[in-house]
C-alpha cells in the first residue's frame, strides 16, 4: 500500500493494464490531493475509462498499485448506473445498505440535499431528465462519504444547463475537501474546472501539470489548440 | 444479498405486465403442448360412395356374410359423409370439404363371393404432403381393421363348414339332410370291412378306411391353420423398464416442465441482463456483492418463482387429471432441482447477453428446440441423428427435469435420484459458464 504525503488523498504508482498482447495502460503514476480537481484528458481510446475503472476496483490492474481500497473511493461511471424502475430515494437507500453505510437514512438525506434532489426523491429514475439521472449517479458515488471520487466523463450526455449545474455540484464537493478525479474529452471543461491535468494517449501518461503549463507545452494559443499541438508533438499519432 | 433480493422483488412488482406475460405465456405454451400430446387425433372426414345394392350379402359355402358388417367397421374409424356418386366425392375432396373419399364398387360382393379374385375399393385423396401422409396412414389402418373383421367372418364360415365335414351334422332346409362326418368314416368302413370275406373288396374297404382316417386327422388341424392365416401375427406387449406412463399424465409432466423452464430461464436471464442494461453490475461487483453471489441471487429468485408457479400448476391440474398427490414430496424434489438447473442455464444466458431483449430472445431460441428435441421418440429418426439429439438433450436441463418430474409423478424410469444427480451436474456446469460470462463486468 502506498503512503500518502501531506494532502494526498490518492496515490497511483506504475499502473498498467494488458488485454492479451495489447497494452491498454502503461505504467501510469500520479497523486491526487484533497479538494483538488484533477482532469484526465486524451483522445478516444487513450485509456481514460480503463484508468478510472481500475482506480474504482471494477477492473484489476495487470501491474502497479493504488493507495486506496475500493470502499474508500467513490465512483461515478460514464452512464448512470441506477435502477430505472426504482425511485431516487429507493436507489440511494439500496446502495447505502449495500455499502453498509452506518446511518442509511442520514446518508440518503445528506445526498438528496447535496445534489438538490429532495423534491424529486420519490420520483422513479426513468421519469427524470438526463441531468437529474446523472445527479443521482453522482450521489450514489458519494454515499459512503469517500475522500476521493472518480467521475468518468460525467457531462457527456448532458445539455449545457445541466452541465453547468453538475459542475457547480462537483465544485462544491471539492470545496468541502473531496479529491476529484474526472475524465473528459471536452478539453474546455478541463481548462475551466481542473487545477491539474493528466494527458493520456495510447495508454501512456504524457503530461501531468496545470492547464497553463499544458498551454505552454503546446506552444501557446487557446487551450484546445495547445492540447492538439501537444498531442501532435508528444503523442504517437 | 437480501437487499438485492428485495430490490428485484420490488422491480418485479412494478413490472406487472412482464410478470403476467412471464407466467401466462409459458403456461399457455405448456397447455398447448400438453393438449397436443394427450389428445387423440380427430377422426378424418371421409366421403363414402357405396355403389353396392342395399342389403347385399356375400355367400360363402352357403353361408351369408352381410356387407354391412364390413362397411360398419370401415365407417367406425372415420367421420362419414355419404355421397351418391364418385364425381360428387371427387369434388368434395378437391374442395377440401373432406380429406378423402372411399368408393366401394358394385362388384365387390361378386368378387369376394367368387373366392378366386381379390375385391378392390378405391381411395381418393388430396392435400399437401402432411395431409396426404395423415390420410393415407389413417385410411390404411382403417382398411386393415375392416379387412381383418371380414376375414374373421370368412374364417368363421370356413371353420364351421370344416367342422361339419369332420364331425358330420344336419344340413339343408331345417336340417333335413344328415351328413356323416369324416371322423366317423374310418370306424364305419372298418366295421363293414370286417364283415366282408377276405378278398379284394375287404382290402379295398380297409384302404379307404385308412385314407379317411388320414384325411380326418389332417383336416383336424385345418381350423388352426385358418386362424393363423387370417391373423398371422398377434401382439404381446412387454415393457422393459419402469412403469407404464399414461399419456395424459405424461402430458401434464411435459406441460409443467415447459412452464418451469420458460419462467425460470427467462427470469434468471432477464435478471442478470437487466443489471448489465442498467450499468449497475459494475457498481455492484466492485466490492458490494461478489459475482458468484449476484448470480446465485438471480438464479435462486428465478428458481423460487418458477417452482411456486409449477407446483401450483401441478396441484391445479391434479383436480382434473388423476395424479397421485401422496407423492407430492417427490414432486417438490423434482421441481426444486429442475428449477435450479433452469436457473443456472438462465443466468448463463443473462451473463452472455448484454441486454434484456437479447437475453429473452436467446432464452427462447435455446429453450423451445430443447422441448421438441426431448420429445423425439427413439426409432422415429435415424440412429446417428437420434444420438446427436440425445447428446444435445443431455447437456441441457430440460430432458433431465422432464425425467425427474416423470419419475416423481408417474414413477417412470430413470429414477428420480439419477435425474437429480444429472440436474445438479448441469447446475454446476451452467453456473460455471455464467461466472465465466460475468468475468468482465462492463
Amino acid at each position: 500500500m502506498n503512503v500518502h504525503t501531506a494532502g494526498e488523498v490518492l496515490r497511483v504508482e506504475g499502473l498498467g493494464k494488458r488485454y492479451g498482447s495489447r497494452e491498454a495502460l502503461h505504467e501510469v503514476s500520479f497523486a491526487a490531493h484533497a479538494g483538488e480537481l484533477l482532469a484526465v484528458v486524451g483522445p478516444n481510446g487513450a485509456g481514460k475509462t480503463t484508468l478510472l475503472s481500475m482506480l474504482a476496483g471494477v477492473q484489476a490492474p495487470s501491474s502497479g498499485t493504488v493507495s486506496r481500497g475500493v470502499s474508500e473511493v467513490g465512483w461515478v461511471p460514464q452512464q448512470p448506473a441506477v435502477y430505472s424502475k426504482l425511485s431516487v430515494i429507493e436507489n440511494l437507500r439500496l446502495f447505502a445498505r449495500l455499502e453498509k453505510v452506518a446511518d442509511t437514512e442520514a446518508a440518503v438525506a445528506r445526498m438528496l440535499e447535496q445534489t438538490g434532489l429532495i423534491d424529486r426523491a420519490e420520483e422513479r429514475i426513468d421519469r427524470l431528465s438526463g441531468g437529474n439521472q446523472q445527479r443521482v449517479n453522482v450521489a450514489l458515488g458519494l454515499l459512503a462519504d469517500p475522500p476521493v471520487i472518480l467521475l468518468d466523463e460525467p457531462s457527456t450526455a448532458l445539455d449545457p444547463a445541466q452541465r453547468e449545474r453538475l459542475w457547480l455540484l462537483v465544485s462544491e464537493l471539492a470545496a468541502r475537501g473531496t479529491g476529484i478525479v474526472f475524465s473528459t474529452h471536452i478539453v474546455a471543461e478541463a481548462e475551466r474546472y481542473a487545477a491539474r491535468v493528466l494527458v493520456l494517449d495510447n495508454g501512456r501518461l504524457l503530461f501531468d501539470g496545470t492547464p497553463g503549463e499544458l498551454v505552454r507545452e503546446g506552444g501557446g494559443g487557446d487551450f484546445e489548440q495547445a492540447f492538439v499541438s501537444f498531442l501532435a508533438k508528444r503523442g504517437e499519432r | 444479498m437480501r437487499w438485492l433480493l428485495g430490490k428485484d422483488l420490488l422491480i418485479l412488482r412494478r413490472s406487472r405486465l412482464l410478470v403476467a406475460l412471464l407466467i401466462f405465456y409459458p403456461v399457455a405454451i405448456a397447455l398447448l403442448i400438453g393438449f397436443a400430446i394427450s389428445a387423440s387425433p380427430a377422426r378424418p372426414r371421409v366421403a363414402i360412395v357405396d355403389e353396392t345394392p342395399p342389403g347385399e350379402t356375400i355367400t360363402l359355402g352357403g353361408t351369408r356374410v352381410g356387407l354391412d358388417e364390413y362397411t360398419k367397421q370401415l365407417f367406425s374409424q372415420v367421420d362419414v359423409v355419404h355421397v351418391p356418386t364418385r364425381a360428387v366425392a371427387e369434388s368434395k375432396v378437391a374442395s377440401g370439404e373432406v380429406l378423402a373419399a372411399i368408393v366401394i364398387p358394385s362388384d365387390i360382393v361378386a368378387k369376394i363371393s367368387s373366392g378366386v379374385s381379390q375385391a378392390q375399393i378405391e381411395v381418393i385423396y388430396n392435400g399437401d404432403a402432411v395431409e396426404q401422409s395423415f390420410v393415407r396412414s389413417t385410411i390404411d389402418a382403417t382398411l386393415a381393421q375392416a379387412n381383418l373383421a371380414l376375414s374373421e367372418q370368412i374364417k368363421s364360415v370356413a371353420v364351421h363348414d370344416l367342422n361339419l365335414l369332420l364331425s358330420g351334422g344336419h344340413i339343408g332346409p331345417l336340417g333335413s339332410q344328415e351328413l356323416i362326418g369324416l371322423r366317423q368314416l374310418p370306424g364305419t368302413l372298418s366295421g363293414i370291412a370286417s364283415r366282408q370275406p377276405p378278398g379284394k373288396d375287404r382290402e379295398t374297404l380297409t384302404r379307404i378306411a385308412g385314407f379317411a382316417s388320414l384325411a380326418a386327422n389332417n383336416l383336424g388341424i385345418a381350423a388352426d391353420v385358418l386362424t393363423t392365416v387370417s391373423q398371422p401375427i398377434a401382439v404381446h406387449s412387454t415393457l422393459l423398464q419402469g412403469k407404464r406412463t399414461p399419456l395424459d399424465t405424461y402430458a401434464v409432466v411435459v406441460a409443467v416442465t415447459v412452464s418451469l423452464m420458460f419462467l425460470c430461464v427467462l427470469l434468471a436471464a432477464g435478471g442478470v441482463a437487466l443489471e448489465r442494461e442498467e450499468h449497475t453490475i459494475a457498481r455492484l461487483v466492485r466490492g458490494l456483492v461478489s459475482r458468484e453471489g449476484l448470480l446465485a441471487e438471480k438464479a435462486m429468485l428465478a428458481a423460487v418463482c418458477a417452482f411456486v408457479v409449477a407446483l401450483a400448476m401441478l396441484l391445479g391440474v391434479s383436480a382434473f387429471v388423476s395424479l397421485d398427490v401422496s407423492r407430492i414430496g417427490l414432486w417438490v424434489l423434482a421441481l426444486a432441482f429442475g428449477a435450479l438447473g433452469f436457473g443456472a442455464l438462465g443466468v448463463a444466458i443473462g451473463a452472455l447477453a448484454r441486454e434484456v431483449r437479447a437475453a429473452s430472445l436467446l432464452a427462447f431460441l435455446l429453450s423451445l428446440p430443447l422441448v421438441f428435441l426431448a420429445l423425439v421418440p427413439s426409432g422415429s429418426v435415424a440412429t446417428g441423428l437420434y444420438d446427436v439429439i440425445g447428446a444435445v438433450s443431455f447437456v441441457f436441463p430440460y430432458k433431465a427435469a422432464l425425467q425427474a418430474l416423470d419419475a416423481a409423478v408417474n414413477g417412470a424410469s430413470p429414477s428420480l435420484g439419477i435425474s437429480i444427480v444429472h440436474l445438479l451436474g448441469l447446475t454446476l456446469l451452467f453456473g460455471a459458464l455464467a461466472r465465466l460470462g460475468l468475468r468482465k463486468a462492463e
